[in-house]
């Protein structure tokens, strides 16, 4: 019996360990960011322009374009996701087409975030003749984060109480207007967090952005959806690995990362909160 | 009236997917297929070089880029599975109340951070450990990308792995419990077992997403097109040789065929995997029976 406890401390003890492990390596990361990057961050350093073949200056352009990009995103894959969403829950029958919905979703979120790249390419720059830009760039985006989106706003959906429904047909409100007032409104948190995260998400995206958005330095400000533009996460790669004095800008560089994962992490922090506190009041 | 259009519209959102799904797949699919006018699919799939802009001879054998795809997934699933599994059990069986309510959240942060910010990592501070250790001649190598590859593939693992074990009904570890095994022994014996199906999904759509992952293994791997058998020389992965190609090539031109060619093949490896996960997930519910 003692050597059945024994070996029962001993594993218990491996796998707290291993757990141990992988939260010391996010902390020694982001450690790794904190203390090299901290030095560069000003207000300067976010509200200006590079300047000296991105040797000095600011990243400003990068994250006025990461925002474009990523609300363009969102501006398309929120309705559409939401809408989707919304007929799968409450107005499709269980049958061969949802069947097909359902797994075009999942294969949808499984497609390699290049694969995206590459299609986005094909399509919007060159098929629709878009060109490198930020609506290009967006689409892609969209395309990418709507799995996200759907699966969020369904599981949503899901979560709403049938007698919600039932009390309002009941009352004489047509299947929109139930929807309308008595399911969306409580499926909201949980919609929410998930475009959050979606958000987050597309922010942080590189691979599609460099195939369809994005230049490696831009000298002034996007003046369109149709202009090209640079963006935190490429601005990162192209500093790390393409820069012509890749040694001189690397203070920058941890500069850049140190936002992008702010952003990032912040916007992920924000889901988690705001989804515990969505379950904690939850009560019916 | 207004209904009707309403749900019209609702109908066409979510018919949506399947058009996308369709379209991806029928773009990469006529561009990649074009290559194959000049290039034969044998020298495609079997071909040893991947030297597109030769300009003496162009070649387009994609062995070199399935290798170091092969190579960095194979070390990230060697760790990230069992390190994954072992979190997801220590999160849903062992861990107290506070330690899950930490555990968890970082694991979610642990998936949020971007690739590039990985792959950054990997260049600046993983390499120099890893040359430090070994003192390799190519500090960017298939092994740093494999363990950064690793490190992001845990959180697929841990939560999907967790809900399958956490949805493993309560009577079955009481009834093992009460015939007097242990509380290890019943994760070894019962519990684990039990959620089989729901893990092995889980690990699938890590290799999915491990196969897919662009920006670090990029960053990480040092990207040179050649077979060596070696972990600690540098590889070039598929998806890196795209995201590497693409903003050069000439449009319409062999090349930009070959490099859809090599975006089907991605795109083709993930859909097996990703449909697998899916198949055995509707099979055994997500309750793990």
């Amino acid at each position: 019996m003692n050597k059945k406890l024994l070996k029962q401390t001993i594993f218990f003890q491996i796998f707290r360990m291993t757990s141990a492990l992988v939260i010391l390596f996010l902390f020694v990361m982001i450690w790794t960011f904190i203390s090299n990057g901290i030095g560069v961050i000003s207000w300067t350093f976010l509200t200006d322009m590079p300047k000296r073949g991105m040797t000095e200056g600011g990243i400003f352009p990068a994250i006025v374009g990461t925002v474009y990009l990523t609300l363009g995103a969102i501006v398309f894959a929120l309705p559409i996701g939401v809408a989707s969403a919304i007929y799968l829950v409450e107005y499709a029958h269980e049958g061969r087409l949802v069947r097909i919905i359902n797994s075009a979703i999942i294969n949808l979120a499984g497609v390699p975030s290049i694969v995206y790249g590459l299609f986005g390419f094909g399509i919007f720059v060159v098929f629709l003749n878009f060109g490198t830009s930020i609506l290009s760039g967006s689409l892609t985006l969209f395309i990418m984060i709507l799995p996200t989106i759907v699966s969020a706003s369904r599981e949503a959906l899901l979560g709403v109480p049938k007698s919600f429904r039932e009390g309002s047909l009941a009352l004489g409100a047509t299947k929109w207007q139930t929807i309308r007032h008595m399911v969306l409104p409580y499926a909201l948190p949980g919609i929410l967090t998930g475009a959050i995260l979606a958000v987050a998400r597309a922010a942080g995206e590189t691979a599609p952005i460099i195939l369809t958005a994005v230049f490696f330095f831009r000298p002034s400000l996007p003046r369109s959806i149709m202009d090209g533009t640079m963006a935190l996460a490429s601005h990162i790669y192209y500093m790390a690995t393409q820069h012509h004095a890749i040694n001189l800008v690397r203070p920058l560089t941890y500069g850049s990362v140190l936002v992008l994962l702010s952003i990032v992490l912040s916007l992920n922090i924000l889901a988690i909160v705001i989804r515990t506190r969505y379950r904690r009041r939850k009560n019916w | 009236m207004k209904e009707f259009l309403i749900e019209k519209f609702l109908f066409a959102s979510s018919i949506f997917s399947i058009i996308v799904v369709t379209l991806i797949f029928l773009l990469l699919f006529s561009q990649g297929i074009l290559g194959f006018r000049e290039i034969s699919i044998i020298d495609f799939l079997f071909g040893q070089t991947w030297q597109p802009t030769s300009l003496v001879k162009a070649e387009f054998g994609t062995v070199p880029l399935v290798y170091g795809t092969a190579v960095v997934t194979s070390i990230a699933m060697a760790i990230s599975v069992p390190v994954g599994i072992a979190i997801a059990v220590y999160i849903a069986e062992i861990a107290n109340p506070i330690e899950k309510e930490i555990l968890k959240p970082i694991v979610e942060l642990l998936a949020g951070v971007p690739s590039v910010v990985y792959g950054f990592f990997a260049l600046v501070t993983l390499a120099t450990w890893i040359q430090q250790l070994t003192g390799t001649n190519s500090r960017l190598n298939a092994l740093n990308g494999g363990l950064i590859l690793a490190i992001m593939v845990i959180p697929t693992i841990v939560s999907l792995a967790e809900d399958a074990i956490s949805s493993v009904p309560r009577e079955y570890r009481e009834g093992s419990m009460a015939l007097g095994a242990s509380k290890w022994e019943t994760i070894k014996n019962v519990t684990v077992p039990s959620a089989a199906p729901g893990i092995l999904a889980a690990v699938l759509l890590g290799f999915g997403r491990a196969v897919g992952e662009t920006m670090a293994v990029l960053m990480a791997t040092g990207n040179a097109a050649v077979v060596n058998f070696n972990i600690l020389d540098s590889v070039r992965t598929m998806t890196a040789t795209i995201v590497i190609e693409t903003p050069e090539v000439a449009f319409g031109s062999l090349h930009y065929h070959a490099l859809f060619g090599v975006a089907l093949l991605l795109f083709l490896i993930t859909f097996v995997f990703n449909y697998m996960a899916g198949v055995i997930m509707r099979r055994y519910g997500r309750t793990g029976r």
